[in-house]
């Protein structure tokens, strides 16, 4: 009823090939990163911004960039962690070794490195598909694992092998708070997120998407696979590079570089899988599915268990969250292989119909 | 009538779920909150669980005692799996509860450096007894850090000290070689400074020989160490990569007598697999070593384990790890104590008249053997620039069936430490910006 198109007449293109076309989503949308930009800061405590809302926000912007590669282009990976660690990594030297870097200049420069060094690790994609890829892409986690584990350079020399940054600035602005965290990891988000949509979109992301849904036929038709797949990789590489520089810099701020292991890699490609490959709403579906689930299943347990009168150890709460999450892919796999945005676009059909069936 | 019925009923659970959501958030005034980052899961969890066994029993110990002047201790315990992100969410988590944590202690090298940037603006003192970064001695630079009874440098410092013993003199040492093989981690790379300069001074060869993360894949290692043959290997591992080594010892047919292990490498867990063929093999004792004829742990039985109060399972208590919590809860218990003589006895205390307690912790040995510490542990002194507080150590010896103390009190040498830490710390202040405080803002 309150969804329908009626009465609205697209008069021009633009209007009606832009990304919100109707305007009930434009609304809704506008609503939303308001909310998101006014709103949070207003309600939610310092918790719920360091342990949740900050994580969410900057794996979102990873899984959005695994989800590019994954989703729209095809290309598997296991190597999303290492590109998080080469962002991370590549954006405190250039913080630290070039004096009067901007803080978000570094976190950008980082992102580029990320970009090239997954190109490089990019490349057996020309060759391989699949599970092969798979296992190349791994070979990219761990040898970025021990690089910075073993080349002293990468960690300025620090004689633990950790690295840490101080505050950030940011024309004037000292982002120290949790809400400026927030605030700043929310902006940088929505840039993104703009950027990944047009991109999908345009020419670039329908290349990307013939290259997924049959490769051979794609390079019959005249697209260039080494552009597609090493473009794929690069920007997605980028935008994963950008959110390793974020997690090390605002979120952990110390880290070393197990903070960006084979686990890492796992979960970002978890959260696409959930969330909806081929979707960049799947990006964020799935990413505040695997943010809060832990926590949710934590306090859960504790509180069930409260109910029963049975202490729940912290050993059964961890056990049972590996089992639900195992569950659930598999859940997932079978039941709707694209996901939760494929749940939340099928809501949406069914919103514009309602109240009628059909 | 059916809708109705559902709604009423609907209404009436979200007012019972919400009920119990938000019930027990009252705190009683007089109370000291800690969280317990514990690991019982995953690859560090047969040494984790021990510690954090014996963390908890201490507190329920010191209730039973009757509190700290009467103030009671309560505790929450969270999994973080030794891994860094998980620490930081439960500190996170746990921080704000029960009206503010009074320390907290994180049993991860990895996540004291994570909570290190976090504990200065939250004004919650980090406890890192036996661990985290060694210069964090420095209670200048580091104010929030306290690395209690020991830290990797004082530790490498005494094992040195005891193979120079061992050798007939330090100018013995000349020519050895010494393997290091360490968990590929913050916790692993501390010693490598200390080894190293102590190399330079005596001149003996270290090699250094990494692990990865968790530490089961050793036979190349153990290959490298049979061809290069060094005199001694010390072993700074953690969870099963500590068995691990010692059955790769056992292998390649490395004398066991010549390994010596931190004092986080020596402990049941990491010899009870290997029995027999761990027979030999020494370990950092960080002042206690399993102490199950303690006046406390006899006190531990009677009070908590025979009435079914106890944390984990009553063959445990005594165990090396254990003692380790229970010794890291006993400073906690007793920096609270020492809070409350100058803000208020009887009175619940902040995080940061917590840290003016914990640097000024004076435990000496009447009131250690009072606590029923006797024979197990040497005075604490703590001041507002040592945050150690104590730099005793000894070495023992498992013998197949238990732990045995081989050596005499070994102290590290400050000569040694002390120009090392002030470098270290003076390069984290410059990178961080903080002035070092100075013997008066230490009295505020």
């Amino acid at each position: 009823m309150f969804y329908r198109e009626n009465g609205q007449f697209k008069t021009t293109y633009q209007s009606d090939q832009q990304i919100f076309a109707i305007p009930q989503d434009r609304w809704a949308i506008l609503a939303i990163v308001a909310f998101a930009f006014i709103g949070i800061p207003l309600l939610v405590d310092e918790y719920l911004f360091r342990a949740i809302l900050i994580p969410f926000l900057i794996l979102s912007l990873a899984a959005l960039g695994v989800n590019i590669l994954v989703g729209y282009c095809g290309q598997i990976t296991l190597g999303a962690g290492a590109s998080m660690a080469v962002g991370a990594y590549a954006a405190y030297n250039f913080l630290i070794r070039v004096d009067g870097m901007p803080a978000l200049a570094a976190i950008l420069l980082g992102g580029l490195v990320a970009a090239v060094a997954g190109i490089v690790f990019g490349a057996p994609s020309l060759r391989v598909r699949g599970l092969y890829l798979a296992v190349a892409t791994l070979a990219a986690q761990f040898f970025w694992d021990w690089a910075f584990l073993r080349i002293k350079w990468f960690t300025n020399n620090a004689s633990s092998g950790s690295v840490s940054v101080a505050d950030i600035n940011l024309l004037g602005w000292t982002i120290s708070s949790p809400t400026d965290k927030y605030l700043f990891c929310l902006g940088i988000l929505v840039v993104f997120s703009l950027a990944a949509k047009n991109l999908v979109r345009g020419a670039i992301g329908r290349q990307w998407m013939a290259i997924r849904d049959m490769d051979v036929a794609a390079t019959v038709i005249g697209i260039r696979p080494m552009y597609a797949k090493l473009s794929a990789f690069a920007v997605s590489s980028f935008y994963i590079g950008v959110a390793g520089a974020l997690w090390g810099f605002v979120h952990l701020g110390s880290w070393e570089p197990a903070a960006f292991s084979i686990d890492r890699s796992f979960q970002l490609l978890f959260m696409v899988i959930i969330g909806g490959m081929g979707a960049i709403a799947g990006s964020f579906f799935g990413a505040a599915f695997i943010v809060i689930l832990p926590i949710f299943l934590n306090q859960m347990l504790a509180l069930v268990g409260s109910w029963f009168g049975v202490e729940v150890s912290i050993a059964l709460v961890s056990h049972v969250e590996i089992m639900v999450f195992g569950a659930l892919i598999v859940f997932f796999l079978i039941v709707e292989p694209h996901g939760i945005a494929r749940l939340w676009s099928t809501g949406r059909e069914k919103l514009r119909l309602w109240p009628f069936p059909h | 009538m059916k809708l109705r019925k559902l709604a009423v009923a609907a209404s009436l659970a979200a007012i019972g779920l919400s009920a119990a959501l938000t019930a027990p958030a009252a705190f009683a005034a007089e109370e000291q909150f800690f969280p317990v980052l514990a690991y019982r899961t995953g690859a560090y969890a047969p040494n984790g669980a021990p510690w954090a066994n014996g963390f908890v029993d201490y507190m329920k110990l010191a209730n039973v005692r009757g509190g700290v002047n009467g103030v009671k201790m309560i505790w929450e315990e969270c999994e973080t799996g030794y891994a860094t992100d998980r620490g930081v969410e439960c500190y996170e988590r746990l921080k704000a509860k029960h009206g503010g944590a009074t320390a907290v202690q994180p049993l991860s090298t990895g996540i004291t450096f994570a909570l290190t940037e976090k504990a200065p603006v939250d004004k919650i003192p980090v406890i890192t007894a036996g661990y985290g970064r060694s210069e964090s001695q420095n209670g200048a630079v580091f104010s929030w850090n306290f690395p209690l009874v020991g830290t990797y440098w004082s530790g490498a410092d005494v094992l040195v000290q005891h193979i120079a013993k061992k050798e007939g003199g330090f100018d013995k040492l000349k020519g050895k070689k010494i393997a290091l093989v360490y968990h590929d981690s913050p916790y692993g790379k501390e010693p490598i400074a200390l080894l190293q300069e102590r190399g330079k001074m005596h001149g003996f060869e270290v090699s250094l020989l990494p692990v990865a993360h968790p530490g089961v894949e050793q036979k190349a290692t153990w290959l490298q160490i049979r061809q290069n043959k060094p005199d001694y290997v010390f072993l700074w591992g953690w969870g099963v990569m500590n068995s691990t080594s010692i059955k790769e010892a056992q292998a390649t047919g490395y004398p066991r007598e010549k390994m010596y292990g931190v004092w986080w490498s020596g402990a049941e867990p990491d010899v009870k697999d290997v029995g027999e063929g761990a027979k030999g093999y020494n370990a950092l004792a960080m002042q206690h070593g399993a102490e199950p004829n303690s006046k406390v742990i006899k006190e531990v039985l009677a009070s908590l384990h025979a009435k079914g109060q106890g944390t984990g399972p009553k063959e445990e208590v005594g165990q090396v790890l254990y003692m380790r919590g229970l010794i890291s809860a006993m400073v906690q218990t007793e920096a609270v104590r020492v809070a409350q003589g100058r803000y208020g006895k009887g009175k619940r205390i902040t995080g940061e008249q917590m840290r003016w307690g914990l640097e000024n912790l004076n435990l000496d040995q009447k009131a250690l053997d009072a606590l029923g510490f006797a024979g197990v542990m040497r005075p604490v002194h703590t001041t507002c620039i040592d945050h150690m507080g104590s730099g005793f150590a000894r070495i023992h010896t498992w013998d197949g069936k238990k732990w045995n103390f081989s050596s005499d009190w070994y102290e590290a040498d400050q000569k040694v430490l002390r120009p090392m830490v002030m470098l270290a710390s003076a390069k984290y202040a410059s990178e961080k910006k903080i002035t070092p405080r100075t013997p008066e803002d230490c009295k505020k």
